[in-house]
Order: structure tokens, then sequence, then C-alpha cells
């Protein structure tokens, strides 16, 4: 039996297109977290006290049937912003509209919601329960929403076997007996297990070792496909994100520096941060050796990140108007940059001369 | 809806044919304590003991409250009495055996009701987190603040003698530390990726800490428990020492322990005797309790 068929008994009701291929199926608008600081007494008593600015203020969207690929320096708030996704945790505000529909409303309570985003984390052994086997690791979900025990372990086998895990030989085992990349594929098909529509990949290919993320970089491809999912790619290698991306976006410090089509942002940075990040990729052509200086330093602290522009303590472009002046997110042909030179009448030097080839 | 769905099934689609099965968990542990010698010669001990406890009134040499006052406090391999007598000319061997049976029974029954409910304290309070976590924890913390020897000599004063009262105050000693371990464990597991993804699920808070969180736990629990076992056994014979636990003519170690204590200066090796016992049988305890920590460690 295949799984499309096995899936669809129970994916008839719940889940399914709403919006049409045109609605995003995930917009998220002005999504904040912020955590607080261990308070002082006197702290706790007036109020106030210091908030770690983790995600502060983010809007992106994710179309049905892409990759969204999320890049950024460690800190930057993109494991936050995937924990936020996910409901793991509370967001400080903002809103997630799920195909349409806001996520905690009537109308798309969070339980079915969670049955509709599924997540891969990095570490694949923390993972996964150490004492349950991997066909009841993978059957939990479904059997969570109420899928019969039986059906559900033949669909965890369905999936391993789809995920290239052959069922007989390693549905009985427990997570230590298989090595990382075995267990990220079950990761993956635990993920999948709930036919969810929405996956988000938190670094979930970056503890493999190469040859071995190049398999599973493969088959996270083949299942898109085959499933018609939508990806949220996360990670700090800038190759696998354009490999596997369809658009990509740009975060520093809590914000959304730049979104745009994959290609285009790799080929032609707008944002003067995503020059820098990709200044730091290292090429296979010794011809086109980058001779920019790349980033220098660490990002600065979240907990008081600077006024204005956050990345013009770092950046060769500021001016004085970046320390003043908030850049907001600009759309042009399709991207979107939060940079002040390519905002026009900004008050920046070069913002009125600006050359996208730059 | 899915229970209809699966009724108009075709039955054999969801047949489940046979996999290679792994050994679980458990049968990893007892592999593994089964080629640990220590871990075995401590289950011998114990497993001998409990022997004797349970067949004592078919073990027993001779009468164990048979009183002489002719042959009072002999010594070892005196005739007819292979470990001597004692004060009131009773058979220091016989005694020792049924002392076996009360002394287990203060020593186990107390950790074993306390595992339950502070097991279930402490998980809650781990899994729950934030005020609740704050308010049953430092409840525990006004228990945990007395020595436990203290606590349990007090509360049993309190209550009055009596095996019951006994038993009760000593529970009420090992809930808070077990429900400290439990909480501790349960805090660690919470964190765990496994747990969120469970959360991610969309499954309720009792299916994750019963499918995800209990088989994490209780093992490190127990553990601990099982070393308290020799701690309840010292503490039972303590309260019994003091005339607070069993009483007399009842045989237990701590009480035999109690009123050989004036023969100290004219037979000591038989006065001893029952302190020997409870060492032996704690230290199994302990012993035990080790072997079955590093046999728990999946990674070894």
């Amino acid at each position: 039996m295949s799984i499309g068929i096995s899936i669809d008994h129970i994916g008839a009701a719940t889940g399914g297109d709403r919006g049409g291929p045109a609605q995003p199926l995930l917009t998220v608008n002005r999504l904040v977290k912020h955590f607080d600081l261990k308070k002082s007494f006197i702290e706790t008593l007036i109020g106030g006290g210091k908030v770690v600015r983790a995600v502060d203020g983010v809007d992106f969207r994710i179309m049905k049937g892409e990759t969204l690929g999320v890049v950024g320096e460690s800190g930057c708030g993109k494991s936050t912003t995937a924990r936020l996704l996910m409901h793991l945790i509370a967001p400080s505000a903002g809103e997630i509209v799920f195909d349409g529909e806001t996520v905690g409303s009537p109308a798309l309570p969070l339980r079915e919601y969670r049955r509709q985003v599924q997540m891969v984390f990095q570490d694949s052994y923390s993972s996964l329960n150490p004492r349950l086997t991997i066909q009841d690791s993978i059957a939990f979900g479904p059997q969570v929403h109420g899928v019969p025990k039986i059906e559900s372990i033949s669909r965890a086998r369905d999936l391993l076997a789809r995920v290239g895990l052959e069922p007989r030989r390693f549905a009985g085992r427990y997570p230590h007996e298989l090595s990382g990349g075995q267990r990220q594929r079950v990761n993956i098909a635990r993920a999948l297990a709930s036919k969810p529509r929405l996956v988000i990949l938190d670094e979930a290919v970056s503890a493999l070792d190469k040859s071995v993320e190049a398999q599973v970089l493969n088959l996270l491809m083949d299942l898109k496909d085959e499933f018609g999912l939508t990806y949220l790619f996360i990670s700090h290698d800038l190759h696998v994100v354009r490999y596997i991306s369809d658009r990509v976006m740009v975060m520093y410090l809590g914000k959304v520096a730049e979104t745009g089509p994959a290609e285009a942002v790799f080929e032609q940075p707008l944002h003067p941060y995503t020059r820098a990040l990709l200044s730091s990729m290292p090429s296979m052509d010794p011809d086109h050796r980058t001779e920019e200086a790349a980033l220098v330093g660490d990002p600065p602290n979240p907990i008081d990140p600077p006024p204005g522009c956050r990345f013009h303590t770092r950046c060769p472009q500021a001016e004085a108007i970046c320390a003043r002046t908030v850049p907001s997110l600009e759309a042009t042909d399709g991207r979107e940059t939060a940079c002040l030179i390519h905002e026009p009448g900004s008050g920046h030097s070069r913002a009125d001369a600006v050359i996208y080839a730059a | 809806m899915n229970t209809n769905v699966s009724l108009t099934l075709p039955a054999p689609t969801a047949k489940v044919e046979a996999i290679e099965r792994s050994p679980g968990f458990w049968s990893g542990v007892i592999a593994k304590l089964m080629r640990d010698p220590v871990a075995l010669g401590a289950c011998a001990v114990l497993f001998a003991l409990i022997l004797i406890a349970v067949f004592a009134h078919q073990l027993v040499p001779s009468d164990p409250y048979q009183t002489s006052m002719i042959k009072r406090l002999k010594p070892i391999g005196f005739d007819g009495f292979p470990l001597g007598t004692d004060e009131l000319g009773r058979d220091m061997l016989s005694r020792l055996m049924l002392g076996t049976r009360l002394s287990l029974f203060m020593g186990i029954t107390p950790v074993l009701i306390a595992f339950v409910i502070g097991s279930g304290i402490g998980i809650l309070a781990g899994y729950a987190g934030g005020l609740i976590n704050t308010l049953i924890m430092r409840t525990i913390d006004i228990l945990y603040a007395f020595p436990s020897v203290l606590l349990a000599i007090a509360l049993s004063g309190a209550l009055g003698a009596g095996i019951g009262n006994a038993l009760l105050s000593l529970t009420i000693v090992f809930i808070p530390q077990i429900a400290r371990v439990a909480e501790s464990v349960t805090t660690q597991v919470r964190g765990r990726d496994y747990v969120e993804a469970a959360r991610a699920s969309g499954a309720r808070p009792f299916t994750i800490v019963r499918v995800h969180v209990l088989g994490n736990v209780l093992g490190p629990i127990f553990v601990f428990a099982t070393s308290l076992i020799a701690v309840s056994m010292i503490l039972a014979s303590g309260l019994s020492f003091l005339g607070l636990g069993v009483r007399p003519p009842e045989p237990e170690w701590g009480l035999m322990l109690n009123t050989l204590r004036t023969a100290i200066y004219t037979q000591p090796w038989v006065a001893a005797l029952p302190g020997v016992m409870i060492f032996i049988t704690s230290i199994s305890f302990n012993l035990l309790s080790d072997s079955l920590r590093s046999a728990m460690d999946v990674k070894s």
C-alpha cells in the first residue's frame, strides 16, 4: 500500500489547501520575542529590567511549495523564530497566519496547526526518545491525532522505507543503535508522519558529515515533491542554503536584513550585511577569491542593540544617518531589503544613486 | 471519523509483519548486571536474606522467644547456640533470622511508598515548571531543612511508638528527598528535543509525561531510591533503638542492638552481631544501586 493512500484516509477532513496557490502558506507579522533577563529584587518591584531582543519585529511570508532558506550569524534569532513558529515558546507580540487563518483563532486551533507544521531538530540524538523504538517514535504523532495504533505503526514503516531505512531491520531498533545520518532520516520520517504541510528544518543537516548531508538534502528535495511540502530551512551553511532554497531570508540581530529569490540574493546582494556574509563563503575558484574583508568582530549584544540600523556598527557604508533612522523593509522587484541605501530620500548619501549591482 | 474509516478498510492492509526487534532497555540492564560480579554478589546476599525472612519460622534452629536465666549472654559457639545468647538467654541466631523480617520490611516499605508519592510530586513539579514548581519545591524544602534522623525521631515521637507510626514517619522523611531527585531529573528531560517534538506534535501534557518522560526519569529515581533502603533500615533500627519503632519481644536488629548495648563489655562480639547484619544488608543494597546506576547508562 502506498503512503499516499494510507495518509489520505485521515487527511480528507482536516488540513488541505484553503486559500489557493497565490495565498502564502505562512505569513508572519511583526513577530517579537523578548526574553527577560534575571531581574534584581528592586527591578521586580518597580518593573522594567532588561530583555534580550532575540526576535524583534520580524515579517516574512512563505509561499506554498517553496523552500525558504534562513541564514545569519549565530545569535541572530533563526532558531528562536523556528521555535516561535512551532509555538514551543509564546511570542511576546506579533501574529502568525497559516493559509489565511490566524494561528490560535477558533478557525485554526493550536492543536490542528501543530499537525500541519512539523519540525526537524539539529541534534538527531536528543530529538529521539531513547526508550522508544524507532517505529514507536514515528507513530507517536499520528496516534496523538487519533490514528489507530496498528495503522500508525504501518504508516511509520512505510515512511521508514521511504526515507531509505528498511523497516524490517530498523523499525524495532532503538536510537542509540543508529548512526547520525540514519537518526536524522528517522527524525524526518517522524516529522512527515502526521502529514504536515510545512516542515521547519532547524539546522537539520548541519551536524551530519558532508557525504551524508548531501544524501539527506536530496532526500528532503524528493520528499518535498512527493508530498507537496513547504520547507523553512534554517542553516548557517550558505552553500547548502543556496542549493536547496527557492528564496532566502537573511537575518541580523533579531531583524530581517534582506529577502529575495535565492539566486538573486546570492548573485547580487542588496544589503551590506548580506554582502559581508556572502564574502565569507569560501570560493572553489582561486580567481574569484574575495579580497573584501569579511565581517570583523562579534555581533552587538541583543540586550542593548545599537539604535537606528542594527548593522551600522559594522557596516562599511554606514553614515551618521544610519545610527538615527531605523530602515524599513522596502520591496523592490520581488526582493526586500532593510537598508537606508535602498530607501529613496532616506538621507543616506548613496540613497538616490542606488545601483543594484553595487 | 477515524473509526469509521478504518472499519471500511479491508482488514489486512494494516497487518504488522515480523520485524527484527532489538532487546529492550530493561533486558539490556539485566544482561549488564549479570556480567557484574559485585551486583551478582549483592543480589545473592539479598536473595538469601529474603529467603530467610520468608521462611524464618521454618528455618530457625530453636525458639527465638525462649528465655533462660541460666544461659544468659553466652559467647559465640556456646553449646547449642552457634551465635551465643542475648541478655535474656534467647538464641541469637534464631532472633537474627527472625529479625530479618521486620528489618527488611522497615527498610523497604517506607522507601517504596515514598518512591511512588515522591516521584509523582517531583515529576509534576518538574514538568509543570514555573509557579507550580516553586510552590511545590519550596514546600518540600521546608521538610528537607530538618536532618532526616531528627525529623524521623520527631515525627515518631509525636505520633507515638509502634511499627505503623515508624513506617509513616520514615515515609515522610523520604518523600522530599525522592521528590527533589525526581524534580531535577524531570526538569532535565523536559528540555530535551524529543519532549519538544512531542509538544510540537500537539500531544497533551499527560500523554507526553506518560510516553516520553516516565520511561526516562523512573530509572534514575529508582536508583536513588534503592540507595535509600539502607538509610531506611538504619533509621528504622535507630527508632527501635530509642523505643519508638518495634516493641519487644519482637526481634528487630535495631532493637536487639539497643537491648544488648549493656553487654558490650561482657560479650562484645555477640552484642555487635545485629550491627553486622545491618551493615551487610545496607552495603548490599548500596552496591546493587551503584551497579544498577552504571548498568542503566545507555551509552556505555
